[in-house]
């Protein structure tokens, strides 16, 4: 049988894993700028890649409350970190993204728009949570009344080459929350690596087109038996875990329970978790201008809920305590978010545990309530 | 890039966080620290496209200061000219108050859901507003009068800290000619003062309500509407007769920025305007 060049939309495939700088090369051709895991800082961090030499092969991490350690694996394995700090909203909803300046012409303004910033960005190694975290976005940014005209534009032409994740870390949780540790769908590629190849699952054309010439070859029931095995062993490996069902519910009945001035009184309200976490989306605007007012800007950037003048109104901050900010961002996560946009706004990921200066726990805290609160 | 000017941007209206310039035509002051402007828009055609629904608001752009949340406090029937009753209070109200007849502001808008003037048909109408709170009140004022027949009682429980901080005052007795019934209130009186003294709420010990006909539309500070509703509720009046206008800080006024989150809802998008019952859970909760 004459193989076909590229395989089709829904077909599983094996290759070598050295072929995947064939898949970088095909995708820097189709014009995709590749941005993915790298080493920085004695971490795994997202940056751009060049070639799969960029990438953190043999490293692992080692993650808990409050702590992240960077750690060298003997297996070699491409792709055994769990996700770092970073996630993918800083390409989506960037950190800082200018608005428009304006030109003051006597009586008349004039409003410039910077040219769109936006780039065909490749996305290589999205983990499922981290693709979840996206759909969650999605349903903020690209809504039926107002749409956030950056983000849209960056999804609209973004290639996800999603990697099933072959190790969990302590904070993981994403099994509990069904949003992993297998991509199940929005992706061009999905990727579990195998000790001696990368089994690809082919989700788009344009996935499918990225694996020409690349030595592929249909999976045999084998390797996807192989695979499902790495997920199974990624599942047992979870620690932590979050019941959903009558989050909200829960949350909404226990809005005054004592254990939110106990975690208030470990939290430094420093804002790391809403930094951290891919499906926070909270900006405001900075305006500039020109010591002679004659020029002025406006900047959106990341803000926090955290933040003391996050909800300042005249007279006074409508949330002053640290009780009401760590209340506000749980009870948005796992409450409101349920009612603004019909999912939870937490993935499992589990940043805002590894990354919490004192180890704050959201399962743990939840767990708490749950015990203890109003039923 | 070149430069186009603001209001011929093609692109610009496709990003809702892109203002349109507007002209100050007047600006009227109407108690101590609060003036109403008068905007047109400068773009021909978006003004004539420009409607507003009583109690909706505009983000107010003044470049270099920034953004701020302001409700439309002028005739509906008349968007040609958007007035805007604002307080000097934070640093880009402040800026807005060195602004002449002429200059120009941004405008993005209009946003927010509107008093129920449908559901207000028929209904007496129970109007409870504290200090700048009347503002957003007045489109809804106007505009009842217009078809004053078609609205039972139509009362007006106003109070503000002094007799100073009173707005619109002059317009009082036309409105009282048409039909409105006007009780007022300050918190301290001068020794012109010859009204009542006292809280807003206490208004309500002054008029009767029939419950069942009753329509209870409130703004003004939180304090105060948590005891409006107290009163009006045990007037049996029905939660779902209660309409509450609330603020937050905002800074996108289309439910992105995630500022003015109260529970459940955007106040810029579910808000300002709420009916009491989606509000109960939530509202006069301590820090929430």
């Amino acid at each position: 049988m004459a193989a076909a060049e590229i395989p089709r939309v829904t077909a599983s495939v094996v290759l070598p894993k050295t072929a995947l700088q064939k898949i970088f090369e095909n995708l820097q051709k189709a014009g995709f700028q590749l941005v993915g895991p790298a080493l920085r800082d004695e971490a795994v961090v997202i940056g751009e890649l060049d070639t799969v030499d960029d990438l953190p092969r043999g490293f692992g991490d080692e993650q808990k409350p409050g702590s992240y350690r960077l750690r060298q694996r003997n297996d070699g394995n491409w792709f055994a970190y769990t996700p770092g700090a970073h996630s993918w909203k800083q390409f989506l909803l960037p950190p800082r993204l200018a608005l428009y300046s304006v030109k003051k012409d006597g009586k008349t303004w004039h409003l410039q728009r910077p040219k769109s910033t936006a780039l065909h960005y490749a996305f290589i190694g999205v983990r499922a949570c981290d693709l979840n975290a996206i759909f969650v976005q999605d349903r903020i940014f690209i809504s039926e009344t107002y749409r956030d005209p950056h983000y849209t534009r960056q999804r609209e032409q973004m290639f996800v080459l999603a990697v099933n994740c072959s190790t969990a870390s302590s904070s993981c949780f994403c099994a509990s929350m069904k949003t992993g540790p297998k991509a199940t769908s929005g992706f061009d590629l999905a990727l579990t690596e195998l000790p001696d190849a990368f089994l690809l699952e082919v989700g788009s054309e344009v996935g499918s087109e990225a694996l020409r010439s690349t030595g592929w070859q249909l999976a045999t029931a084998f390797d996807l038996g192989r695979a499902a095995q790495v997920l199974q062993s990624t599942q047992r490996q979870m620690q932590r875990s979050m019941r959903t069902d009558d989050l909200p519910q829960l949350l909404y009945r226990n809005l005054e329970h004592p254990r939110w001035d106990q975690v208030a009184a470990r939290c430094l309200s420093c804002a790391n978790c809403t930094l951290v976490c891919p499906t926070c989306f909270c900006t405001t605007v900075e305006d500039t201008s020109d010591l002679l007012g004659a020029a002025a800007g406006r900047t959106r950037v990341w803000d926090s809920c955290y933040v003391s003048d996050f909800s300042h109104v005249h007279g006074g901050n409508q949330r002053p305590t640290t009780r009401s900010r760590y209340r506000q961002w749980l009870t948005h996560k796992l409450a409101s978010w349920m009612d603004q946009f019909g999912v939870l706004g937490c993935v499992g990921c589990g940043r805002c545990i590894t990354w919490c200066p004192v180890g704050i726990d959201l399962t743990e805290e939840v767990a708490a309530i749950r015990e203890t609160g109003a039923r | 890039m070149s430069t186009t000017p603001m209001e011929q941007d093609i692109h610009a209206r496709h990003d809702p966080m892109v203002p349109s310039s507007a002209t100050i035509r007047a600006i009227r002051p109407e108690a101590y620290g609060i003036s109403t402007f008068t905007l047109a828009l400068d773009d021909a055609a978006a003004a004539k496209k420009y409607a507003f629904q009583p109690g909706q608001f505009n983000m107010l752009y003044l470049p270099g200061f920034g953004e701020v949340a302001i409700s439309m406090s002028s005739d509906p029937a008349q968007p040609e000219t958007i007035e805007h009753t604002i307080r000097y209070a934070g640093s880009v109200t402040r800026a807005m108050g060195r602004l002449k007849p002429g200059d120009i502001l941004g405008v993005r808008g209009p946003f927010g859901t509107a008093w129920p003037a449908k559901q207000a048909e028929g209904k007496d109408l129970l109007i409870v507003t504290g200090g700048i709170g009347l503002a957003p009140l007045r489109p809804m004022i106007l505009a009842v009068l217009r078809q004053r027949a078609a609205f039972g009682r139509v009362v007006l429980l106003y109070g503000a800290r002094t007799p100073q901080d009173l707005l619109y005052t002059s317009q009082f007795p036309e409105w009282q000619k048409q039909g409105v019934e006007v009780h007022v209130t300050v918190d301290r009186a001068d020794e012109h003062w010859r009204g009542q003294v006292g809280v807003v709420p206490m208004l309500f010990y002054r008029i009767n309500i029939n419950h069942s006909k009753a329509l209870v539309l409130t703004c003004g500070p939180e304090v105060m509407m948590r005891f409006v509703i107290y009163e009006a509720l045990a007037r049996r009046v029905p939660k779902e007769s209660i309409f509450v206008s609330m603020e937050r800080n905002m800074k996108c006024g289309v439910g992105l920025c995630g500022h003015c989150q109260l529970g459940p809802h955007f106040i810029c998008k579910q808000g300002p305007v709420l009916n009491y019952t989606t509000l109960e859970p939530f509202f006069g909760r301590e820090d929430f």
